[in-house]
């Protein structure tokens, strides 16, 4: 159990460094950095010293080193655009899609499953069908243009509910939310259902797909030869050989989400960390973009360990034998 | 002769991918679409009305015309007209060539990447294989709309702001290759490695051929259906992901309006109920993609490939 | 030999299975008829595709779809069980027919313990509490020869080998200690030295508790070993059915003498092994007449056109016009000699 947590830890400190000897390129390569920090009219020897004083000059893997240290100290410089640190700027942003990305997670997570597992079970009903039509139209839908549609008809045409902002939110120290006013939920409302449906349509057909072929396994038929009743087959054997995948591809999922809260965020001028980081690309703000990288890295590196966690609850074959591992 | 091209029309009229085409009313319609929508941007040049492109053509007292069956709709201009007097059904087959093309050149380099790293990365296994391959993993996490758009910022770093816009659609279309290689890669490596032990490939050695071009000759066809798959869902996927740049403002410049860009515009007007101007490239852009996805569906079925 | 019962517990009548497809039916089991009499083990043998597993998934009611029984009767000692609803059919099997699958390896839920499965499957089927349901899982485990079956039965399927997994698997099947079992390949997968334990333990089972069996298989040493009667299946329909030695050593069918050729265990006194030229047709490419004319040495002009039904031919049947008094016609192939296959 502890060897299996300790390879996995490990793996993930792999992929966080190299997420960040990639940001770290971005701040070397992409634009001077001393430019960010001095005046254009600044002469050359004094941008010399700062470099020598910074440890610009110092060989890569020092520097690479030094960043490192000061990216788990929560230390990656300052904004070029907002001139403030970045962390404050993107801390400041991080209550807005966390609630949004939480709510909407728990919207496709629930009906995708939901969904899924019932048209995985009865591909015949006409229920299904019009899932699986309803899916196709989710997947084929940009996410832009779910939110643009919604505002449309609940804004525009209808008025119920507010197009853009967060509402008004209640401060708890550092952190804001918008859980505990109406307008704050109102405001909720549009934009997690956005966020939402896209991976909902996605986590359905999986989920649908995965159903299916267990279904077809031989243990559901052996299953059935021994006369256990369909309710003991689908929801006690079938489901919980799902779950498997389905963990993982909705740990993926819910991954995406936080990422695909960009466009949600920009369609529905949503105060986050996304229309802050299109902000940054539009204004080429390397720092704050190469901390929102290592950030989302950080994101699916600790969700990628929890999937491996519950995986190890679901999967006895994973706690007898470690040494095959995977799945 | 005749006879012959007709026996294999027939084969192919009879053979089981091309049965299940004709058994669902639905992917015909969808391929159907498709086709249309295909000429209609290679055409569009010649059968739009106007040239949206063409400032001379284009009259600001036509603004904000709704479409011909509305009230104060003129029939000159068939979908309305936006703020700027273009005509909106110009404006749309414009942007549908502009997205076609983009998608078509980025799965296009996104495969020809793909499968060059694939091929390379099972051919040569050990450590070249391993960086490859976890590279592709930790790509895999992040969302290509996530990739793209870091690959944007970094060109804008690069170019500078200012010659952005000139070089635009060349970034797009490798932001959108560069976040779509992974699968490509997977499939092609996992069937040289079954291929490469083969004996005709220890022949290939002998007489002195270079592997990797025996390789790419019998991996090819190969792996053909898997590809073909991959790609018409990424053809849909990237015309979804150059929408999302362009409407969010990274993509296409306003000068060459993709759908994506006709709709953000269109967004700014749509407080003011002036609806037609984001909807009606919203419904061509639905219509393009929903099509492409129902054939990538139906050959993903009628192939059945093992994807990973 | 048992003795011959009243009433047989398994009675097939006319089973037609058929199954859909864009290129027209195809008839999969063609007019097949049966009877398994308690306690009897009757072996059905075939090439894959003959019709025999579908025969078997067509009596436990579990045909995939597209697949469906299109004619004929099934009875369960004397009750038809071809048109219960699922629900219905649903407490026959498990309880009244028993079943063994190909794959050990596959056919256990790796999800959860063997316990599990077993003490689910025994109260379906038998009002017993949890403590009750446990016992008896351990008590069949040991009848299974599961040795240390009070610790095993808390183990995942992964962590027994493959012969132990079929044990597990037959443990199963006898939960509710069914009148029937309908073990279909059930060696097959396993390595050969385990094969003849397994075989051992299904007999050994059978007679204990008096259970009879439908050994579904394409191995005749299997069957010469275990089997009380044998029904021989040829695209789809029986070919020769008798009691099991005389069908081995006095094949009637001209095909059930060209298998028993083929196999070096039973077949020639010499050693001397033959094979029967061509392969069994797809179902699609069925000829008229007798479906084995193609290949058949004894061919006559009657073949091609006319098809035998099951016909007396000693102390077996055999669907072969050679036992019609008006007998095949004129031939159509001079006798040849089949040529011998190469064997060290």
């Amino acid at each position: 159990m502890l060897a299996f947590i300790i390879r996995r830890l490990f793996q993930g400190i792999i992929v966080m460094l190299a997420v960040g000897l990639v940001a770290f390129s971005l701040f070397n390569f992409v634009g001077d950095p001393i430019n960010s920090l001095v005046g254009i009219d600044t002469p050359l020897d004094e941008r010399e010293k700062l470099r020598e004083q910074l440890g610009l000059n110092d060989p890569f893997p020092i520097q690479f080193g030094r960043f490192v240290l000061n990216g788990v100290q929560g230390n990656f410089g300052l904004s070029y655009r907002m001139s403030e640190p970045v962390m404050r700027v993107i801390g400041s942003r991080l209550p807005a899609t966390v609630e949004l990305s939480l709510v909407a997670a728990i919207i496709a997570l629930v009906l995708g499953v939901g969904m899924g597992v019932f048209t995985g079970l009865y591909p015949r009903a006409a229920l299904s069908r019009i899932f699986l039509t309803v899916s196709l139209i989710g997947v084929s839908l940009p996410t832009f243009l779910t939110g643009i549609l919604l505002i449309l008809v609940f804004a525009v045409w209808l008025g119920v509910l507010p197009s853009f902002g967060r509402g008004d939110v209640v401060s708890f120290g550092a952190w804001t939310s918008g859980f505990f006013t109406s307008t704050g939920l109102r405001a909720l409302i549009l934009p997690a259902v956005t966020l939402g449906l896209f991976q909902l349509t996605l986590i359905m057909r999986l989920v649908r797909s995965e159903m299916l072929e267990v279904m077809r396994t031989d243990y559901i038929k052996f299953a059935r030869a021994r006369g256990l009743t369909d309710r003991a087959i689908n929801f006690g054997h079938a489901l919980k050989n799902t779950l498997v995948p389905v963990i993982t591809i909705t740990g993926l999922q819910l991954g995406a989400i936080i990422a695909f809260s960009i466009i949600t965020e920009t369609v529905f001028s949503w105060p986050g960390m996304g229309q802050l980081f299109i902000q940054s690309v539009q204004s080429v703000d390397i720092p704050v973009m190469a901390t929102y990288l290592v950030l989302i890295a950080l994101f699916f590196v600790v969700i990628n360990l929890c999937v491996d966690l519950l995986y190890y609850a679901v999967d006895p074959r994973l706690r007898f034998d470690g040494s095959k591992g995977g799945h | 002769m005749t006879s012959r091209v007709g026996a294999t029309l027939h084969k192919i009229w009879d053979s089981d991918v091309a049965y299940s085409f004709r058994r669902s009313p639905v992917v015909v319609v969808a391929g159907v679409t498709t086709l249309l929508l295909f000429l209609i941007a290679i055409f569009a040049p010649l059968i739009s009305p106007f040239d949206p492109l063409d400032l001379a053509t284009i009259d600001l007292t036509n603004g904000l015309l709704p479409p011909a069956w509305h009230p104060d709709g003129n029939p000159e201009f068939v979908l309305g007209t936006d703020e700027q007097g273009r005509d909106m059904l110009s404006a749309i087959f414009y942007g549908l060539r502009l997205s076609l093309f983009v998608g078509f050149v980025s799965v296009l380099f996104a495969m020809a990447l793909g499968i060059t790293l694939g091929l390379i990365s099972g051919y040569a296994g050990g450590s070249v294989d391993a960086v490859i391959m976890r590279a592709a993993d930790v790509q895999l996490t992040f969302p290509a709309i996530l990739v793209a758009l870091l690959i944007n910022g970094i060109a804008r770093g690069i170019i500078g702001n200012e010659r952005f816009d000139e070089l635009a659609i060349i970034v797009v279309i490798l932001a959108i290759g560069l976040s779509f290689w992974v699968q490509y890669a997977r499939t092609v490596r996992g069937s040289v490695l079954v291929e490469k032990n083969k004996e005709y490939v220890q022949a290939a050695k002998v007489i002195g051929l270079h592997p990797l071009l025996i390789l790419f000759r019998h991996i090819l066809p190969n792996v053909m259906g898997p590809v073909l798959v991959i790609a018409t869902i990424n053809l849909a996927l990237a015309i979804i992901t150059e929408a999302t740049l362009s409407f969010l403002g990274v993509g296409l410049p306003a000068t060459t309006p993709s759908l994506g860009r006709l709709i953000e515009e269109g967004n700014r007007m749509l407080q003011e109920g002036k609806w037609w101007i984001a909807i009606m490239p919203s419904i061509a852009l639905v219509i393009l993609v929903l099509s492409v996805n129902l054939l990538g569906d139906w050959l993903r079925d009628a192939l059945n490939p093992k994807l990973r | 030999m048992n003795a011959i019962p009243n009433q047989p517990l398994l009675e097939v009548r006319n089973l037609r299975v058929e199954f859909p497809t864009r290129r027209g039916t195809l008839l999969a089991v063609d007019d097949v008829s049966f009877h398994i009499a308690p306690g009897e083990v009757l072996g059905v043998v075939g090439e894959s595709g003959a019709g025999k597993s579908l025969t078997g998934a067509a009596i436990i009611g579990l045909l995939e779809p597209p697949g469906r029984v299109a004619g004929g009767e099934i009875l369960l000692a004397g009750r038809r069980i071809d048109q219960l609803s699922y629900d219905e059919m649903r407490k026959v099997r498990g309880a009244q027919i028993g079943a063994i699958f190909q794959d050990p390896l596959t056919s256990l839920n790796p999800l959860y313990t063997v316990g599990r499965q077993l003490i689910e499957t025994i109260q379906t089927h038998v009002k017993l509490t949890a403590q009750q349901a446990r016992t008896r899982a351990i008590d069949l485990l040991k009848e299974v020869g599961i040795p240390a079956a009070e610790q095993r039965i808390d183990h995942y399927p992964h962590q027994f080998s493959g012969g132990m997994r079929q044990r597990v698997v037959i443990a199963l099947a006898l939960c509710a200690n069914p009148k029937l079992i309908i073990a279909d390949e059930p060696t097959t997968a396993l390595d050969v030295s385990i094969q003849a334990q397994i075989i051992a333990l299904i007999k050994r089972l059978c007679r204990e508790h008096g259970t009879a069996v439908m050994l579904v298989t394409h191995d005749m040493g299997v069957i010469a070993e275990t089997a009380d009667r044998v029904a021989v299946m040829y695209a789809g329909r029986i070919a020769e059915i008798g009691p099991v030695r005389e069908v081995v050593k006095n094949a009637r069918h001209p095909y059930t003498s060209g298998l028993m050729g083929s196999i070096p265990s039973v077949g020639g006194e010499q050693g001397k092994l033959t094979q029967i030229e061509g392969s069994m047709p797809r179902l699609t490419e069925i000829p008229p007449g007798c479906a084995f004319n193609p290949r058949c040495p004894e061919a006559g002009e009657r073949c091609v056109v006319e098809r035998p039904d099951l016909l007396p031919a000693g102390r077996s049947s055999a669907a072969c016009w050679l036992y019609d008094a008006a007998g095949v016609g004129r031939k159509l192939r001079q006798p040849q000699t089949v040529p011998e296959a190469v064997n060290g």
